[in-house]
């Protein structure tokens, strides 16, 4: 079983969300990095990019596939994480710390669509059938 | 295996199996003006007896021409040892094999000529090969177009001194995509791209800048100057070469300060017939930190679970059969057999063999030059250096004149008038080393016997 923490909010395809003050810290869940094996590459967008809510904002391609990440929230890219385009294995090792790989300025309330850890759960586990 | 076609009663059941009336209803998303296109110039069928007679009789028509045509296809002597090889059964495929890794010696292959291309080209990266030049020219611009993608770039410089075929294929291929060429003028004189008016071209819109060695007069670009005005503007960089070519002068790897971002052309050169157009193969590497960008196959080495070397298909993420449609590119295979034979062609030449070859032609081309300048109502075009083609204008018909000498088994260039009519009577002649000091002399005697016979006729 993965590693779901429960403090964070997550998405259907398979990103997390962390409040952190005013912004948003993006990354790819445990399950994601399992399913994906070795990540060798990652496209992350240029800081101050605009996203909107549910557009393509990052790529990240391991030996055998390429999965678009997707911007849970309408905003604007703040910061990316650098460390991960230098080493992707890092999300490998860390999906929900070092690995993380966007933080965005959101342009509204957080939506209420994304998941809690016990809905997340229950995406992960339905996946597996 | 044996054919069997379908009864029409197999038909009708399949027909209706699905609930479909007709065949023809099964195209029916296809519009109307592209299906009922006209077939009436094509004849109908012969038989296989009636088939073999009229190429024999198409091909004794082609043979034992004395060919001085170049432009953008060149004829070299092909050792016998190299199709011997190419054409046997283990290799013997259009493709990249599906189930790659099943076929190492085919990888292996691949994986041996984007090596020697990398080192060719002194480039870091190497495909394993696309259709043809022009189509590699047109993926290097879409490279370079998704490179800078974030910044929205879409123009290209195209100097016209590129083959002008490639500038059409270009078109057509990247026009769907909303990439503007702008057209990069020469100077009348030296046939070099006109630096001047390429600085005033620059916009915030450039993407990538194309640079020909040599170009399609055969004239020798500043490609050192080209390449650092490129860096320093901040465009990508992108060369079109001969391949035999590089063999002599300084590789795109190493062009100015930084080299070029893209290098490509056409393989053809390097062990390919002269064969109806084709096929031929492009040639397309770039610097390592753009090769996620790169269309088309990729061999890698590696070892395998018991630490023995193998070869596989790598950084296939990209591609379509994982990536779908936001893969890199639609290219998803490689000219395979044309690889083999230019594989085998460059190892059997090797480096000295190629320069050799490379030197040979460019000297045939200097007296080529010297002999028919040296007729009245011939002059050269171009003050630039060339490498083993040169513009020739003549103070007669160019048309007239090609005709005239292909009577007597000689096909002495290429005429200019259909894309460049303001150098007039002009046309593009190469020598490589397949051509003799005989031959040469033959082709001047030839051209001055034309020439003055036509003058004769005048005065008459």
């Amino acid at each position: 079983m993965s590693n779901i923490p429960p403090k964070l909010q997550y998405t259907k395809t398979h990103e997390w969300i962390r409040k952190d003050q005013e912004f948003l810290t993006i990354g790819i869940t445990d399950h994601a990095q399992t399913m994906l094996g070795d990540l060798v590459y990652v496209e992350l967008p240029e800081i101050e990019t605009s996203l909107d809510s549910g557009q393509e904002c990052a790529v990240v391609e391991s030996v055998k596939a390429a999965a678009d990440i997707y911007c849970p929230v309408p905003g604007e890219v703040v910061e990316i994480n650098d460390a991960v385009i230098e080493n992707p294995q890092l999300i490998n090792q860390d999906p929900y710390g070092k690995g993380w790989l966007i933080r965005v300025r959101p342009h509204e309330q957080a939506p209420s669509e994304l998941l809690n850890a016990d809905e997340y759960s229950r995406v992960v586990a339905s996946e597996a059938h | 295996m044996p054919f069997i076609p379908h009864t029409e009663q197999d038909v009708k059941e399949m027909l209706s199996t699905i609930g479909v009336n007709n065949v023809d209803a099964l195209f029916d998303e296809i519009p109307d003006s592209l299906r009922h296109v006209s077939l009436s110039d094509i004849p109908s069928g012969i038989s296989e007896m009636e088939l073999g007679r009229l190429m024999r009789e198409r091909a004794a028509k082609d043979s034992g021409l004395l060919c001085f045509i170049g432009a953008g296809a060149y004829e070299h002597h092909i050792p016998a040892a190299v199709w011997d090889v190419a054409t046997r059964g283990e290799f013997y495929t259009a493709y990249t094999p599906y189930q790659a890794e099943a076929s190492q010696g085919s990888l292996q292959v691949i994986y041996e000529f984007q090596t020697m291309m990398a080192n060719l080209m002194a480039m870091e990266v190497s495909n394993a090969s696309l259709y043809d030049g022009a189509s590699a020219l047109a993926e290097a611009i879409l490279m370079a177009v998704r490179l800078s993608g974030k910044k929205n770039k879409h123009h290209i410089l195209m100097p016209r001194s590129v083959h002008p075929h490639y500038r059409e294929t270009v078109k057509a291929i990247v026009s769907q995509q909303k990439i503007k060429l702008i057209d990069v003028p020469y100077q009348p004189d030296t046939g070099k791209i006109d630096l001047d008016a390429l600085k005033k071209l620059l916009s915030a819109d450039v993407a990538a800048f194309v640079i020909p060695q040599p170009n399609f007069f055969g004239v020798l670009e500043d490609v050192d100057t080209l390449s650092d005005w490129a860096s320093e503007n901040e465009l990508l960089s992108i060369a079109v070469v001969n391949p035999m070519a590089m063999a002599l002068l300084k590789p795109p790897g190493e062009w100015g300060a930084q080299g070029v971002d893209i290098a490509c052309g056409e393989g053809q050169p390097l062990g390919i017939p002269l064969a109806s157009g084709g096929p031929y193969y492009g040639i397309l590497c770039a610097k390592k930190a753009h090769a996620r960008q790169m269309p088309g196959r990729i061999v890698g080495r590696t070892v395998d679970m018991e630490g023995k070397p193998g070869y596989v298909l790598t950084m296939q993420a990209r591609e379509q059969h994982i990536r779908r449609g936001k893969a890199t590119s639609n290219i998803c295979t490689n000219q395979g057999l044309m690889v083999t034979a230019s594989t085998i062609y460059m190892s059997l030449l090797g480096p000295h063999g190629l320069r050799q070859t490379a030197a040979m032609s460019h000297a045939r081309t200097r007296e080529v030059k010297k002999e028919l300048t040296a007729i009245a109502g011939v002059e050269a075009v171009f003050s630039g250096a060339f490498f083993h083609e040169v513009v020739l204008r003549v103070s007669q018909p160019v048309e007239t004149m090609l005709h005239e000498l292909a009577k007597h088994r000689i096909q002495a260039g290429y005429s200019l008038k259909k894309y460049y009519p303001e150098l007039g009577e002009s046309f593009l002649i190469c020598a490589t080393e397949t051509k003799s000091a005989d031959d040469i002399k033959l082709l001047a005697d030839s051209l001055r016997d034309v020439l003055e016979g036509r003058k004769l006729a005048c005065l008459a």
